[in-house]
């Protein structure tokens, strides 16, 4: 063909098409943009700068991968106190305190590293600071007299009642009533025993000669029996209650998606158009799973909670309901678009409805519906998650209540590994089940 | 091979068959007394039990229609006033599949054989979109909640980082089937990496990208919802407060379960029928 048997008018719908074209390839972003720059609007970004507390961020941050130890003296009574995050279930029995905490009497030295040296004794306290000099507090005539070389810097903050010293090593602060020093260090502190176990105290080589052929300390027990209970009880940690609410997670998608399948396979029959005869029934099935998917997990979930309270069952049946309507809608979709000529040959052998079904038609299905199935396994174990996390059960409910205090950081970041790691094992569970139930 | 009576071969397959219905009959029934075991411990550890609580399924929303319709005078009302809650719902989700879809479709480009920009590291922006899916929006919206306080920017970037995942995934499956012969015209004649792509590639996967993105865009609707719940702002926190209100306040519960189920069901159907127009023509 030649440019020659081009009809004018072709050319010009060509053209025409053409610069519509190039018209919606600059529009198409154009819009895009615009309708971006609406939402920040409405959004109101700019006001989120001001909002935003960068503070929260830094805690957070920190918080994630480092663990802070409180060193606080009573200055009434003189009573010294060690204790991670400076919680009672993180305190360290007085005989046996970390290496880099001395007493001696009344006095009390606190090695930070780095050359830090805090020293709380009988007069006041004193902080040295090298390349800055020495910080001394003494408490005169009821309030605090402060003994630093001068112009103090911006990180020592000096009023009559207080002063606090941030350092990079730890921060430093006296009261009247008490001087506390905070020491920050790297790791999850406890995380495997806490300091009322007498394995805390030990090394790995020693946990494990212990392990194997060490006496035992707890004379009821094997030692390795003793660590397993140290470690599932785990007061820091709850290692226990996080590994029952992991399961408790996995339980809800596992009951959900699967009785949903169970429930979805005879109504996605029954919504069929080519297994179900009766119009009416098909129509009112098909409105019944438009209803349930309608109303939306969020909702049904709210509903179940009042009827059964919270808990994994709960969060159990909201995932079923709402996903009986999606697999009735899906497996109902499948069911139309199987291969007719098999229940034929099936029908020519006299077979009735429900042999047509189990030989016709069930074979045909199964790797699609199966496959479907197993999707919303997955994409269930997250949605567990949050569903956990309305209804109250499972690691969603962990994870809010650790957010709520907004303080056990080091927990949400030790739960979003857990939780990352128990939707990658699902997915390749799910996977590998894929590959073997359908393929195979 | 030595040859068969067919009455050997007969029974033989028979009792295959009968091995395979055996074990197809014990899996199926070790599969149930799971399902049944772990329904029994899950209700062991539920506030309430099954059966006593069957009874009060409808007793909230008997209750809260009833107060309603006792109400039902306030209703319009209502509903203008939680429009706009909806409207923050839909921008939401509507802003966080556009966003996603975006970082999607770099991340499916840069990670597709054969068609990467560096194909060294495909490995890694695949695992990247696995972390990325593998976090539920949840845990990201909560977190940012505590530093950007609460709205709807957490949810929006929440949501937008699990659609990149999510959607990148489904995206590189896409380009991967895209027919490679147009990019090497465009090679051939000088094109850049993101001419070929542009011109050789994205006119061969749109309609099955858009098509992925709008049915992201229904998930990622219900996905705000749920968000909103937990404290992000748009129509889920309305009804947050609603239910924590209770008595006195059902009629505006009503209000809300009523504007998000059109919302649901409309954009199901505009998304399905723009979606299967999409697939087909």
């Amino acid at each position: 063909m030649t440019a020659a048997t081009l009809s004018p008018a072709l050319a010009d719908t060509v053209l025409t098409r053409f610069a519509r074209r190039r018209l919606a390839a600059f529009a198409v972003p154009l819009a895009i943009l615009a309708y971006l720059a609406y939402a920040a609007m409405a959004f109101d970004l700019a006001g989120l700068a001001g909002r935003a507390r960068m503070d929260n961020a830094a805690v957070l941050l920190s918080d994630f991968w480092q663990h802070k130890t409180h060193v606080t003296r009573d200055n009434r009574s003189g009573a010294l106190r060690v204790a991670i995050d400076g919680e009672a279930k993180g305190t360290y029995p007085p005989d046996r305190l970390p290496g880099w905490i001395a007493t001696q009497g009344d006095a009390t030295r606190i090695d930070l590293g780095q050359g830090h040296v805090v020293t709380y004794d009988a007069q006041g306290a004193r902080y040295e600071v090298p390349g800055y000099g020495l910080i001394d507090i003494r408490p005169q005539d009821g309030g605090l007299h402060l003994t630093a070389p001068q112009p103090l810097p911006d990180w020592i903050n000096a009023s009559d009642s207080r002063v606090s010293v941030t350092t990079p090593a730890g921060r430093f602060a006296y009261t009247r009533s008490k001087v506390e020093t905070f020491r920050y260090q790297p790791g999850w502190a406890l995380f495997f025993f806490t300091l009322d176990s007498p394995f805390h105290y030990m090394s790995w080589p020693e946990i494990a000669a212990s392990a194997l052929w060490g006496p035992r300390l707890d004379s009821g027990l094997p030692n390795v029996a003793a660590m397993a209970r140290d470690f599932w009880t785990n007061a820091m940690w709850r290692h226990g209650d996080v590994i029952w609410a992991m399961f408790e997670t996995v339980l809800m998608a596992f009951l959900g998606t699967f009785g949903a399948a169970l429930a979805a396979l005879p109504l996605g029959f029954m919504a069929a158009r080519n297994m179900m005869p009766f119009g009416a029934l098909r129509f009112g099935l098909r409105r019944v799973f438009d209803f349930i998917r309608g109303v939306d997990g969020l909702i049904w979930t709210i509903v179940l909670a009042r009827a059964f309270g919270p808990g994994p069952m709960t969060g159990a049946l909201a995932i079923l309901l709402t996903d009986t309507g999606s697999f009735g809608k899906m497996f109902s979709e499948a069911l139309e678009n199987i291969d007719e000529k098999q229940v034929e040959g099936i029908r020519s052998t006299g077979a009735g409805a429900v042999q047509r079904a189990r030989f016709g038609v069930i074979p045909q299905v199964t790797p699609v519906l199966l496959s479907q199935v197993l999707y919303f396994l997955e994409s269930n174990t997250r949605g567990a998650t949050v569903i956990g996390a309305i209804v109250g059960g499972g690691i969603g409910l962990l994870l809010t209540q650790a957010i709520q205090t907004q303080k056990d950081w080091e927990d949400v970041a030790y739960y979003m590994v857990l939780i990352v790691l128990m939707v990658m094992a699902m997915d390749s569970f799910s996977g590998w089940l894929r590959r073997r139930l359908i393929k195979g | 091979m030595a040859a068969l009576a067919p009455d050997d071969i007969r029974d033989a397959y028979l009792e295959l068959t009968r091995r395979r219905r055996l074990y197809g009959g014990l899996l199926l029934v070790i599969f149930v007394a799971m399902m049944a075991a772990g329904f029994r411990l899950a209700e062991s550890r539920n506030a309430g039990g099954f059966v006593d609580g069957l009874p009060m399924l409808l007793a909230f929303p008997s209750e809260v229609l009833a107060e309603a319709w006792q109400k039902r005078a306030n209703l319009p009302g209502l509903l203008a006033e939680h429009l706009p809650s909806l409207v923050e719902t839909l921008n939401i989700a509507a802003v966080s599949t556009l966003m996603g879809g975006l970082m999607a479709m770099g991340l499916a480009l840069l990670s597709t054989r054969g068609l990467a920009r560096w194909p060294r590291l495909t490995g890694l922006f695949r695992r990247l979109m696995d972390a990325l899916r593998a976090v539920p929006e949840i845990v990201v919206a909560l977190v940012l909640i505590y530093i950007l306080g609460g709205g709807p920017v957490p949810a929006v970037i929440a949501i937008s980082l699990h659609t990149a995942g999510a959607l990148g995934k489904l995206f590189s499956e896409v380009a991967e089937n895209a027919d490679l012969k147009p990019v090497e015209g465009l090679a051939s004649v000088g094109a850049g990496w993101s001419q070929q792509v542009g011109l050789g590639v994205l006119p061969q996967v749109a309609p099955n990208w858009l098509s992925y993105a709008l049915m992201r865009f229904e998930i990622n609707l219900r996905a705000s919802a749920i968000l909103g719940f937990v404290g992000a702002g748009g129509i889920g926190y309305d009804l947050k407060l609603a239910m924590q209100w209770g008595m006195g306040r059902y009629d505006e519960v009503v209000a809300i379960f009523a504007l998000l189920f059109v919302a649901i069901v409309a954009i199901d159907r505009l998304s399905d029928h723009a979606r299967s127009r999409l697939v087909r023509g």
